[in-house]
């Protein structure tokens, strides 16, 4: 579903990426675990398209697909979600204004029928509470006075929203409770554990896997894939730390 | 007898189209006058029309305890200006909420002078550009507290989007102050679109331009929310907002 391919990347000039290869079929998680600074969220900003990340080598596709041809609102219209590290605020508009715009633009492109207010307003009440978040909140400005672990919960409501094919979740994990951190856990198996579709979790902790069981574990370290295993290798890494695969 | 034609040595006519005013002068040379005795109040909207020269000239004198609010929206194609003059006896209230939303090369600016005359007056002025372009966008808003004038309360909000290099935003917040017991505040400041917003608006699905105006709305429709009855404000800013993005 996702392949990417010996894929390099700089970041002011300075290469972050080094050759990350990796292929996520569809239906799987897998995990990227590494050290601060090991290039996990260059790589999500990379597949996100995100400005001033500059792709110096290799390829990623997604179904079939060249990604990094696309334009960021191409790729989420194709299924792309990337759930962000640090959400970003946006003051003056409401996340039901934000989200509904959004979701319709995406559907657009794809050639399918807009929502009405009403539907959407019935369909984002409904992921709100799945995730145990009020639905009220959707009517404040978007991420404007919310708390991290509100930021982070809101973040799922809108990959609920949205209902990608693939999410790419960068540290989703940071900044909650371990309450908020079983409701994230079932909400990505809720939203993305089915057929057909496909996540690829950034995380440092190996609490979050526990939750959403990844089919595959890889350790970025330096820019590379150093090491692939199963969600032993995670149990491993937060015993031992990263320092013997770093070296 | 028509009023004397300004120059740009004038401050309140600075930054003004002077060329374009030329040959309309003499139906503004006479600012409009209102005045509202005590306790009454008024609230007005202001809206652009299709008109390349836009220009509204209003002196009001509030009685004490009146209260006046306007919103206004100045979009003028070549030359927009909203002058307001006001004076304020003991307990009025004034209001000004205005956006300048300028295209191409125009210019529209939003000139005020705010007279606090009586105790206990007050005064808020909110004002939000938004230039693309090479348009210009100004606003140049003086405040006096009289002697006397005390626990006056004014304050000031200035705040300007800049979407292209040529485009330009003068703010000029000015105080004059003659009592000691007074509260004023006053802010400004001009930016650009912040790339992380965009890219996050894009990564859920706007394009650039969507995601732009998106963003653009945020900035200036919250201005209208405590209008009356803003929906033709709100629909006509976020037109002009769509076509500056």
């Amino acid at each position: 579903m996702l392949d990417i391919s010996s894929l390099h990347a700089n970041v002011a000039d300075k290469p972050i990426l080094n050759g990350v290869s990796l292929t996520v079929p569809a239906g799987e998680v897998h995990a990227i675990m590494g050290p601060n600074g090991s290039g996990k969220s260059t790589l999500a900003y990379v597949l996100s398209g995100r400005p001033g990340y500059e792709v110096t080598g290799g390829s990623a596709s997604f179904l079939g697909h060249d990604l990094l041809a696309m334009e960021p609102h191409e790729r989420a219209a194709a299924g792309l979600f990337l759930g962000f590290q640090y959400p970003v605020e946006i003051p003056g508009i409401s996340y039901l204004q934000f989200l509904r715009e959004s979701l319709n633009a995406q559907r657009r492109a794809r050639g399918e029928a807009e929502l009405s207010a009403g539907e959407f307003i019935r369909l984002a009440g409904e992921q709100a509470s799945l995730l145990g978040m009020d639905s009220e909140m959707l009517k404040r400005p978007v991420n404007v006075g919310f708390s991290g672990g509100e930021k982070k919960r809101a973040e799922m409501v809108q990959m609920g929203i949205m209902a990608p094919k693939f999410a790419v979740l960068d540290e989703t994990d940071s900044g909650l409770d371990i309450d908020a951190l079983r409701i994230v856990g079932e909400g990505i198996n809720r939203i993305m554990r089915l057929p057909g579709k496909g996540v690829l979790l950034i995380t440092h902790y190996e609490r979050l896997l526990e939750h959403v069981r990844p089919d595959r574990v890889h350790v970025l370290v330096n820019g590379k894939i150093v090491r692939s295993g199963d969600i032993e290798l995670a149990r491993e890494l937060e015993r031992e730390g990263y320092k013997e695969r770093a070296a | 007898m028509t009023a004397p034609f300004p120059t740009h040595r004038q401050e309140e006519w600075r930054y003004a189209d002077l060329e374009a005013l030329g040959p309309l002068w003499e139906q503004f040379a006479e600012p409009m006058t209102l005045t509202l005795g005590a306790g009454e109040s008024l609230e007005e909207i202001w809206l652009a029309t299709a008109d390349d020269v836009q220009v509204r000239r209003i002196r009001i004198a509030l009685g004490a305890s009146a209260k006046a609010r306007i919103f206004a929206l100045n979009n003028a194609p070549v030359y927009g200006r909203i002058e307001v003059e006001v004076s304020l006896e003991e307990g009025a209230d004034f209001e000004l909420v205005g956006a300048n939303i300028g295209t191409g090369i125009s210019t529209n600016e939003i000139v005020t002078k705010v007279r606090h005359l009586g105790v206990g007056t007050r005064s808020r002025q909110t004002v939000r550009s938004v230039l693309n372009g090479k348009a210009i966008g100004s606003y140049l808003g003086k405040v006096e507290v009289a002697r006397g004038a005390q626990q006056s309360d004014a304050e000031q909000s200035v705040k300007a989007m800049l979407l292209d290099r040529g485009a330009a935003a003068n703010c000029k917040p000015e105080l004059e102050i003659f009592a000691d017991d007074v509260k004023c505040a006053h802010g400004a400041s001009v930016g650009e679109l912040d790339p992380i917003q965009l890219f996050y608006a894009e990564s859920r699905g706007l394009d650039p331009a969507s995601a732009r105006a998106l963003l653009l709305e945020g900035f200036v429709m919250g201005l209208w929310d405590a209008a009356k009855d803003p929906e033709a404000i709100r629909a006509a800013a976020s037109q002009a907002l769509r076509r500056a993005a």
